[in-house]
């Protein structure tokens, strides 16, 4: 008895075919590789496992749905990431504790010059050092600290590595603009890590002068 | 050959292009030379540079147990 041919993996192309035809294990196999960073992407926006994980059952639902309309110029982990960004933006919106934390932020564009608010000489903190807590949890909250325009430009740009370009069509601004607050984004998380720079992370202290000399 | 100078805030607003090498040679030749000179901007460099490397690895959004399940759950029941 001869040993089963092995079937070749389906081409995205085909996956999609057959998930517009409805075959909902052909769409769910082309979501299931993404998953960790669609769920990246709601973060980036509601800072919430649970509301993040609602948003991406909604936009996967709504991306099954609207399958026909998606184009084959772009791509097919572009176009839901663009849709999860549209439905953690929305829960956002509806949500209560959100009221008055508009999204638009229109008090505040992006035009102005962002100025570094601490200028003390940083250390190389090798990368080894994750695996201190304090350092994950600082880092965490630094990003969690950031406006949400900019926190989503960081995580597409330096922790999913998106090209400008790709950032610029998923958030539907110009390549200028992504440029923009990247800048802002790193700035401010430089300024907010600073406290910790020492070696210590814990803010306030008098160790943290020493790195200081002026 | 002398390389025209920079101002601080010149060098702020490059932060980001110079991390990621999107600057004219020129561009970038005037910063370096700006930073040997001045002990704030090369700690904004530095520290932006350490900055991105850190989030790089050490962001990560861990997935909740049984997301993957709940999903194709979620899907499947549509």
């Amino acid at each position: 008895m001869s040993a089963p041919t092995p079937q070749p993996e389906p081409t995205e192309a085909e996956l999609l075919r057959r998930a517009k035809n409805a075959d909902k294990e052909a769409f769910y196999a082309l979501v299931q590789p993404r998953e960790r960073s669609l769920f990246a992407a709601a973060m980036a926006i509601l800072n919430n496992p649970a509301d993040a994980e609602d948003a991406v059952q909604d936009a996967v639902l709504k991306a099954f749905s609207h399958l026909s309309g998606f184009r084959a110029e772009s791509k097919f982990s572009t176009w839901l990431t663009q849709i999860t960004l549209n439905e953690a933006r929305l829960k956002l919106r509806k949500d209560r504790r959100h009221l008055y934390d508009s999204l638009d932020e229109p008090q505040s564009g992006d035009e102005g010059e962002y100025s570094p608010k601490d200028f003390a000489d940083w250390r190389e903190i090798p990368s080894e050092s994750l695996q201190r807590e304090e350092l994950k949890q600082a880092l965490n909250r630094a990003v969690a600290s950031l406006p949400p325009k900019y926190r989503e430009v960081l995580l597409l740009r330096d922790v999913q590595s998106l090209s400008t370009s790709e950032t610029a069509q998923i958030l539907g601004l110009t390549p200028a603009n992504v440029k923009i607050r990247l800048l802002r984004a790193r700035l401010q998380m430089r300024d907010a890590l600073a406290p910790g720079i020492d070696g210590s992370w814990s803010s306030g202290k008098s160790e943290y002068q020493k790195v200081r000399p002026w | 050959m002398s390389v025209l100078e920079i101002s601080c805030v010149e060098v702020w607003r490059e932060v980001s292009n110079y991390i990621d090498g999107e600057i004219t040679l020129d561009l970038r030749t005037r910063i370096e030379a700006h930073c040997k000179a001045c002990a704030h901007c090369t700690a904004i460099l530095d520290g932006t540079k350490n900055v991105v490397r850190l989030i790089a690895n050490g962001i990560q959004y861990d997935l909740p147990g049984g997301f993957s399940r709940r999903l194709y759950d979620k899907l499947k029941n549509k």
